[in-house]
């Protein structure tokens, strides 16, 4: 009962509608290509994502630092980084690459930035 | 005033990613002078506040978001000791390749060997669309709200619709979100989305945001703030159907509903503009109608991805520079010599409008709407020169197809059509 899903495959502009078969993993129709039957499998086994959004920046000539996870999450666990992140702030100087977060919610992914921020000078 | 005059080999009209690649594309293929201008307090266009990642991946194979991704060409340009005018806004310019410009320090005139044009688009706005009701507060280009929030850090709202599914509306959805609001919504008129797949899963799917398909706001009610909006079915017509109507409480809408190339100053100069591109006729050279300028990125065509924007503009790039190493620059004048490129049936439009050589071309194509199978025909004089399958099209990605085209002689027609 209900063990079948539809996963639009993303990797390419065709966007297959794949139907696949949750609980044993096989593809039932829909993968006009082998790459997508391996992405709707490991779309419904585990799915990931690069999760970027924002962190307030004090002292900066801007008021937001522009961050990433330096790997795929767990898609679960989104709305829980998140939290994490509201909660966090940094001071200015900031420079694009530099770790924010070390391993968030033992992802072993790392929050970065993904901008560089000067610190505002009142001259 | 003060009126500053400077000589150029190449000047390039616009710092986004487009005109970025372009200059560096001359700069390497032998131009001397290079200045990029741009009107921002800022390099790189419209990248710094897509803070989303998704750009290079067809390039590179990495997924970098837009502020990583302009970082390196603007390092690049530096590097190679390209100037870079910023708070600098191009007034106008002729064809005798002198561009006027406004900057703080006074106006600025450029006579440059050659230009490229780079300007990028504007989003359309309530104007261009025919929606009744009140005028209220509350409604914003899915651009401008993500301006708000990416770099000024201020919330367009709380209960918000999104009017269209193009990428920058399913990209606003996710974000928003993300950062606390309610999205009741996205309404597209169309039958599919007019996104890329990816934006579709990752931004609505992931978030249970409901896609409104084949579906228009028909009124928006409110006195100051946004109060409600009425949604409905609409027919193959796109018309209404009476009785499907439903109201949404919000308090913010999102226009998402397509964008322009920015061309005012191409079309004052004289350049000839595509109705259905938008942007200036080209040739395989990415040379507009007036000889020495350019075109490329989003002032050309609104392109999906910035991939393949960066490679058309590197390749105007090099012919920019090209231009200026020929003796009498300016003056290589096809006119005798051309193919003029009609798009037929199925095909909304093509890139180059004009050819004036034999050989391999590189053609861009948008088709009208979704085909799962169906062969593509180039006809040169009403005679087949090209024919190829095709499959899976979708009006959201850009086709590139090879042609070899033949000897011609004067005035030809090349009429490039789908038939199933
Ligand atoms: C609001 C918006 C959001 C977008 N979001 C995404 C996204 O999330 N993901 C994605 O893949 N693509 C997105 N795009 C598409 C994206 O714009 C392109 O991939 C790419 O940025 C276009 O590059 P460009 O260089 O052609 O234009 P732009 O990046 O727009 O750069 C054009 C530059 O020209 C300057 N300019 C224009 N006129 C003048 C003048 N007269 N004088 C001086 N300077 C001038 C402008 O200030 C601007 O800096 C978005 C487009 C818009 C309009
Ligand atoms: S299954 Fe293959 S053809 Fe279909 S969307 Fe995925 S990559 Fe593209």
């Amino acid at each position: 009962m209900n063990e079948e899903t539809n996963i639009t495959c993303i990797l390419c502009p065709i966007g297959c509608e794949i139907r696949i078969n949750k609980k044993e993993l096989f593809i039932i129709d829909g993968a006009k290509c082998e790459k997508g039957i391996e992405y709707s499998k490991n779309e419904v086994f585990n799915p990931k994502r690069i999760l970027t959004t924002s962190i307030l920046v004090k002292n900066g000539i801007l008021p937001l630092l522009s961050v990433k996870t330096s790997k795929p999450i767990p898609k679960e666990k989104i709305f829980k980084i998140l939290k994490i992140i509201k909660r966090t702030s940094v001071n200015a100087p900031v420079e694009m690459g530099e770790i924010i977060i070390q391993n968030v919610l033992g992802t072993g992914s790392d929050i970065i930035a993904t901008k560089t921020i000067k610190k505002f000078e009142t001259s | 005033m003060i009126l500053i005059k400077v000589t150029s080999d190449v000047t390039v009209i616009g710092g986004g990613p487009a005109g970025l690649a372009a200059g560096i594309s001359a700069k390497e293929s032998g131009a001397e002078k290079v200045i990029i201008i741009d009107r921002n307090n800022w390099i790189g266009g419209i990248l710094p506040q897509c803070i989303h990642d998704g750009f290079g991946i067809e390039a590179t194979g990495l997924s970098q978001t837009g502020p990583e991704y302009i970082n390196e060409y603007i390092k690049k340009a530096r590097n190679l000791g390209i100037t870079l005018l910023i708070e600098t806004m191009v007034l106008n310019f002729n064809n005798k390749l002198e561009i006027i410009s406004a900057s703080k320090k006074g106006l600025l005139k450029i006579k440059s060997k050659s230009i490229i044009l780079a300007m990028g688009c504007r989003e359309k706005t309530r104007g261009n669309l025919i929606i009744p009701g009140d005028r209220p507060s509350g409604i914003y280009t899915a651009g401008l709200a993500q301006a708000l929030i990416n770099l000024y850090n201020i919330m367009p709202g709380k209960n918000i619709v999104i009017l269209g599914s193009g990428d920058v509306g399913l990209i606003m959805a996710r974000r928003l979100k993300i950062e606390g609001a309610n999205i009741l919504g996205v309404i597209e008129i169309l039958p599919y989305p007019n996104g890329l797949p990816r934006n579709v899963v990752q931004c609505l799917k992931d978030y249970n945001i409901p896609l409104f398909l084949n579906h228009t706001i028909t009124s928006i009610e409110g006195k100051d703030r946004l109060k409600k909006i009425t949604i409905a079915k609409v027919d193959k017509n796109k018309k209404p159907i009476l009785g499907t109507e439903k109201t949404i409480k919000c308090d913010t809408l999102l226009l998402s509903v397509g964008l322009i190339p920015e061309n005012e100053i191409s079309s004052d100069a004289g350049i000839i503009i595509d109705s259905s591109t938008g942007g200036p006729i080209v040739n395989q050279d990415y040379r507009t109608t007036i000889p020495g300028i350019y075109a490329c990125g989003n002032c050309l065509q609104v392109y999906d991805t910035v991939d393949l924007l960066s490679i058309h503009a590197k390749i105007a790039g090099r012919q920019s520079a090209i231009n200026t190493l020929k003796e009498n620059n300016n003056n290589i004048n096809y006119a005798d010599k051309k193919i003029i490129v009609k798009p037929g049936n199925g095909i909304k439009h093509i890139i180059p409008q004009q050819i004036n050589i034999t050989g391999m071309i590189n053609f861009s194509i948008r088709v009208d709407e979704p085909k799962n199978s169906t062969k593509i025909s180039f006809k040169l004089n009403k005679n087949e020169i090209f024919i190829k399958n095709l499959k899976y099209l979708n009006p959201a990605s850009i086709i590139n197809v090879k042609v070899k085209i033949p000897k011609f002689s004067k005035n030809n027609i090349l009429e490039v059509s789908l038939n199933e």
